[in-house]
């Protein structure tokens, strides 16, 4: 494929256009979820299922007024939720989602989402700290010292795949998984490495995925009966429908990070059917996952957020590596 | 690639967008470097520190080495600059800035040291012959791996030396508080 100037901007559209329709549809998925374990029905007025509900919201949204409080400050408290959703919309460029479906594969792959996630926590910084409020502002330090804890477990899970696959070529760790679904990260026996705990970093690094994201049950930067609403607190009009988009977004890579290290990527069992078709649903079978999750389970406290990452996580990923060096030297 | 970039490219082609984004890249640098050292609080440095690391993250991208440029945003933003802004917010009150000579290398002595530095820089960079390097290898993260435990291992220990002693510096003052 020659590289001209016109799919270079389809690209920069595709992605952005990708991360916001996800974002503006999770959260009708997510209320229609909630809905559903509440048991009522949720927006199901505005269109077939209440599927037009996310474009009115938009423009409710925009139709607000973006009010910034006395004495913030005024630079950072624009600059945080257009910070928040940067990286968001960085990440898909190189996440492949098929074969041929890739904006640029990167060798660096892995390192370059998890850098612009690092980005991430930077804006949750200056909102909390820009908006001059003391509940903003305790909600900023609570998400960003949950981010740096899973931070750590997230990574040392990542290079032990990164191990197995020897690349960090996003492509080249679901080729490495590829010929039979056994074959994927997840399952302990028949990989390369033959690892008996990798179910164990699977549920690591989607517990940490979790955390990151700041969705329940380690919302605690969001917890409303303690910090009103968190530190998007001051944030109105389509500040708030920033962070809101950046949080699904970031919910969109977790959850392609996760089906590209552990389940194999687009890579389909007994050959069924292959193409992107499977990379899609194993992506929003998570991200239900997800949803799942943070309508069933009540929040934890921050002790024991901290304590389940830094006693727990960390330790038993750190032996899963030094584990899956063991065995790769071995077989 | 090359005598692309040396025969001026036309603007709305791929080569000429590279350009203009080298040019923002450094844009973006400056504009950070000139925030973090001029603005009256301490979090807005922070802040174009921050953007200031973006930018040159994006020079080494430019440079053909994606692993060094992503290893500055996620040590330099991710880890150092959340670590200052984190210490900023909790320690410091609002300060206002001190404006006038605070030191004896303030006022006419800064600006002859920052005329003489920028002056030297620029005869440097002009009278310096710029060899065009082909790559010298692929800059792929087994390549520097390899070079980084073999040529320069001797680096590679005494960085962890300074860790390591850094590391047993924060014990010693913690447990002083204590």
């Amino acid at each position: 494929m020659r590289l001209t100037l016109f799919n270079v901007v389809a690209a920069v559209i595709i992605a952005i256009a990708f991360a916001a329709v996800n974002a503006a549809y999770l959260v009708w998925a997510e209320r229609r979820g909630a809905a559903r374990i509440q048991r009522r029905p949720g927006p199901n007025i505005n269109g077939p299922f209440g599927l037009l509900q996310p474009p009115l919201d938009g423009i409710k949204l925009m139709a607000k007024q973006l009010t910034i409080p006395g004495g913030a400050d005024k630079v950072l408290f624009i600059a945080a939720p257009v910070l928040a959703m940067f990286p968001a919309i960085m990440s898909f460029v190189t996440i492949p989602f098929s074969e041929n479906i890739v904006a640029k594969n990167m060798n660096v792959g892995v390192l370059m989402i998890f850098a612009f996630a690092a980005l991430g926590s930077t804006s949750l910084l200056f909102a909390g700290w820009s908006s001059r409020n003391k509940y903003a502002m305790m909600a900023s330090i609570r998400a960003v010292s949950q981010t740096v804890a899973y931070e750590i477990p997230m990574l040392i899970t990542t290079i032990t795949v990164v191990m197995i696959a020897g690349s960090m070529d996003l492509m080249e760790i679901v080729h490495q998984q590829s010929g039979s679904f056994l074959h994927w990260n997840i399952f302990p026996l028949l990989g390369k490495s033959h690892n008996i705990l990798m179910p164990l970093s699977f549920l690591i690094f989607f517990t940490c995925t979790l955390a990151e994201t700041n969705r329940s049950p380690f919302d605690l930067g969001e917890a409303e009966s303690e910090l009103v609403a968190g530190f998007h607190t001051e944030y109105g009009s389509m500040g708030f429908g920033l962070f809101f988009m950046a949080e699904y977004a970031n919910i969109v890579i977790g959850s392609c990070m996760t089906t590209i290290l552990f389940l194999g990527g687009w890579g389909c069992p007994f050959g069924l059917f292959p193409g992107v078709w499977w990379f899609i649903l194993k992506l929003y079978l998570l991200i239900a996952t997800f949803i799942w999750i943070r309508w069933t389970f009540p929040r934890t406290t921050i002790y024991g957020l901290l304590n389940l990452s830094w006693k727990i996580l960390i330790p038993l990923s750190l032996f899963n590596l030094l584990l899956t060096a063991g065995l790769l030297k071995v077989f | 690639m090359n005598q692309n970039i040396a025969s001026h490219p036309e603007l709305f082609s791929v080569e000429g967008l590279v350009g203009v984004v080298f040019l923002i890249l450094i844009a973006i640098t400056l504009t950070g470097g000139i925030i973090a050292c001029n603005s009256n609080r301490v979090v807005r440095a922070v802040a174009g520190l921050i953007v200031c690391f973006v930018g040159v993250a994006g020079l080494y991208f430019f440079l053909n080495s994606p692993f060094i440029s992503m290893m500055q945003i996620l040590i330099y933003v991710g880890a150092i600059a959340v670590t200052i802004a984190f210490a900023v917010m909790l320690a410091a009150p609002e300060e206002k800035k001190k404006f006038g000579p605070t030191g004896p290398l303030e006022g006419p002595f800064a600006f002859a040291t920052a005329a003489l530095l920028a002056g030297g820089f620029s005869l440097l960079a002009l009278n310096t012959d710029w060899p065009v390097r082909q790559k010298i290898n692929d800059g792929s993260v087994e390549e520097i791996g390899i070079r980084l435990l073999t040529e320069h291992s001797m680096v590679f220990e005494l960085i962890s030396i300074v860790l390591l002693i850094a590391i047993l510096g924060a014990l010693v003052i913690a447990r002083r508080e204590e």
